[in-house]
């Protein structure tokens, strides 16, 4: 294959790849700093970053919900860490009988249409009077994020050799010392990594939040839905920029931290 | 009488409700004693270490350290330590860091585990490698951390779990003196889990073998390997040249009946003659190893020995004498010599009455013996 023009398919390829990935991206960038655009432009009339003001002046809704969000998306956190370390730990150390079955159980919130559980949750949690608040956002967000915490806790407990715990106990270690400093730090990059995404699916979550929250709560996606509903193109745009930084930070981390060997005992 | 420092007492092990891996085992170990539990992989050996170690709990028996039964207490308890066949190091710690974690669970300060630390560190020849990662060492030094970590803590018995089964050869050489020199010097009882009969004789001080749940011989290697009870122990030994033989019992002497390719032998018995396992005549296993034989042209058998009649097969030389395969009535036995022989040489294999292990023969023991395959058989 040496001909004059072997290169082109590959080129061809290459340029629609980039077109599908990119092309999104920059009519966000343009509409994130476009002041003026209107038909018939091909692009903006005038640029400007005021629109980025009014999305970070201190008063304004955007950034009361970039904390709303921020702090739901840590509790949401710390919720399925208090959950799926034990769990982790147990699945992956003990025997469970019906270990399969519990793994799947924490499957379940993704297994069926979304809406309908939502509905049904916001009509339960109205009874107890969670609707509109913190803690019922919270508690949606960790039903859903429960599945890849448990999950990936459970592959990084795995993949730390029993020996390594044995070795800890035969010198004299206690069960909950050799836990804390032998299995615990070798399995961190796997629980870190699973808080990380976490944290990303509660930032990004939008129709449990909707469906549980509103309209007291109002998180980012939130607000971005309602933006882009008044037409209100560049706040909306801004808005997904700032949700896009964590999830690029956290594709970082993945390659840089963890290991094949945890990614591979993920759901066995 | 003193109290032993180990002292296990029918001691029985079970996984789940399946047949037990140890089915009633006691040993008794002395202060500063090293003991290894050499066996084929599934006899029970490493259950035996882990019930020692308190990671296996006994289903009946008891574990006494200088006297005190400690079956019920938690690994953490036990005041062992136990060396791993994959080092089990801690990646996420230095070299001083794994072998001072002991030293930290017992609030050592945090100068006495630095001396410690170093004081092991040179011992073990590893000096100026304490804040090297583990993950960069070599499996020769990782071994070395291993043991190190094992030893900083001062433990009452050391326990040592196939050690040396991951490192190359000539670093396993090495290992087995090192390790033995420093339990030596240290006075420590040791417990070495082991497969490789070498490396049990090299190291132990008494030799336990097991097969199949059970304690079969215990003894010095000498013990061992001079007198081994049963043909299994002997195969396991190394004297797994078998051959069948008819012996008739006469006044501290073994008659061995002419055979097809043996002629009559008078054999002595005791240290200067055969090992005799039980006084009985009739048909028997003779056991011997390759090492013990020798090649003879002719019948010129001196006596209190007993010549095999073969043809040479085969011959190859892997270094200071030539190594032949011998066949005899269609079974082959490897044979050392110093002298060339050529293929096809009729040959007689010469075994002083010394290297002869005789057992009474068990009847599948002469079916295979024979060359009889017993699934064939019953087809």
């Amino acid at each position: 294959m040496t001909g004059p023009l072997n290169w082109l398919p590959r080129t061809i390829i290459l340029v629609l790849l980039a077109l599908v990935i990119f092309g999104p991206l920059t009519n966000l960038l343009i509409w994130a700093v476009a002041e003026q655009w209107y038909y018939p432009h091909k692009l903006p009339v005038t640029y400007g970053f005021k629109y980025w003001a009014e999305v970070f002046k201190p008063t304004g809704n955007a950034m009361l919900s970039l904390w709303t969000s921020l702090l739901i998306a840590v509790l949401t956190v710390l919720a399925c860490l208090a959950v799926s370390i034990p769990a982790g730990y147990a699945l992956a150390r003990r025997s469970l009988p019906w270990r399969a079955l519990i793994m799947l159980a924490f499957l379940l919130p993704q297994a069926f249409p979304s809406v309908p559980i939502y509905i049904n949750i916001a009509r339960i949690f109205y009874g107890y009077g969670l609707n509109g608040t913190i803690t019922g956002v919270v508690l949606v967000h960790t039903t859903h994020g429960l599945v890849f915490s448990v999950w990936i806790a459970t592959a990084a407990f795995a993949a730390v050799d029993r020996e390594l715990e044995e070795a800890a106990r035969s010198i004299g270690a206690s069960p909950l010392r050799s836990f804390f400093t032998v299995t615990l730090p070798l399995a961190a990059p796997g629980i870190m990594a699973s808080a990380i995404f976490v944290f990303l699916e509660s930032l990004d979550e939008f129709t449990g939040t909707f469906f549980v929250g509103v309209p007291d709560v109002t998180t980012l996606p939130l607000l971005l839905f309602n933006a882009s509903m008044e037409g209100n193109y560049q706040i909306a745009s801004i808005t997904a920029l700032i949700l896009l930084v964590p999830s690029v930070g956290f594709m970082l981390f993945i390659e840089r931290f963890l290991k094949a060997d945890v990614l591979g005992k993920v759901g066995a | 009488m003193t109290v032993a420092a180990l002292e296990i007492q029918d001691a029985v092990v079970s996984y789940g409700d399946a047949e037990p891996v140890l089915k009633g085992v006691s040993l008794s170990v002395a202060s500063g004693e090293f003991i290894a539990l050499l066996g084929a992989s599934g006899c029970g050996k490493t259950t035996l270490l882990r019930a020692i170690s308190g990671f296996v709990r006994l289903r009946a028996g008891a574990i006494r350290v200088s006297g005190v039964d400690v079956a019920g207490l938690p690994p953490d308890k036990r005041d062992m330590a136990m060396v791993f066949q994959s080092y089990a190091l801690w990646p996420h710690m230095t070299t001083a860091q794994n072998i001072g974690y002991g030293l930290r669970l017992r609030r050592k300060s945090r100068n006495d585990i630095a001396r410690r630390v170093g004081e092991l560190l040179s011992m073990l020849g590893l000096e100026g490698l304490g804040e090297r990662k583990v993950t960069q060492l070599s499996g020769g030094q990782r071994q070395r951390v291993a043991l190190g970590r094992a030893l900083a803590v001062n433990p009452r018995i050391l326990l040592l779990d196939e050690p040396l089964s991951n490192l190359d050869a000539r670093v396993r050489g090495q290992m087995r003196h090192e390790i033995k020199a420093i339990q030596q010097n240290l006075g420590i009882t040791a417990i070495h889990v082991t497969h490789d009969r070498e490396e049990a004789m090299v190291m132990a001080d008494r030799i336990v073998i097991l097969n199949e749940g059970y304690i079969v011989q215990q003894g010095t290697p000498e013990e061992i390997y001079n007198r081994p009870a049963t043909p299994f122990v002997a195969s396991f030994t190394g004297a797994h040249n078998v051959v069948a033989l008819h012996l008739g019992i006469e006044d501290g002497l073994v008659r061995v009946a002419a055979g097809e390719h043996n002629a009559e032998a008078l054999l002595r018995l005791g240290s200067e003659g055969a090992h005799l396992a039980e006084p009985k005549g009739g048909p028997a296993s003779a056991h011997f190893h390759t090492e013990a034989a020798r090649l003879v042209i002719g019948d010129d058998a001196p006596p209190n020995s007993l010549t095999l009649r073969g043809r040479i097969t085969q011959s190859s030389y892997p270094g200071g004498v030539y190594r032949y395969a011998v066949d005899v009535g269609g079974r082959q036995f490897m044979v050392d010599d110093e002298r060339r022989f050529s293929t096809g040489d009729e040959v007689g294999i010469w075994l002083p009455a010394e290297a002869l292990h005789l057992y009474p023969a068990t009847p599948e023991h002469m079916a295979r013996l024979a060359g009889i395959d017993e699934n064939r058989d019953r087809l």
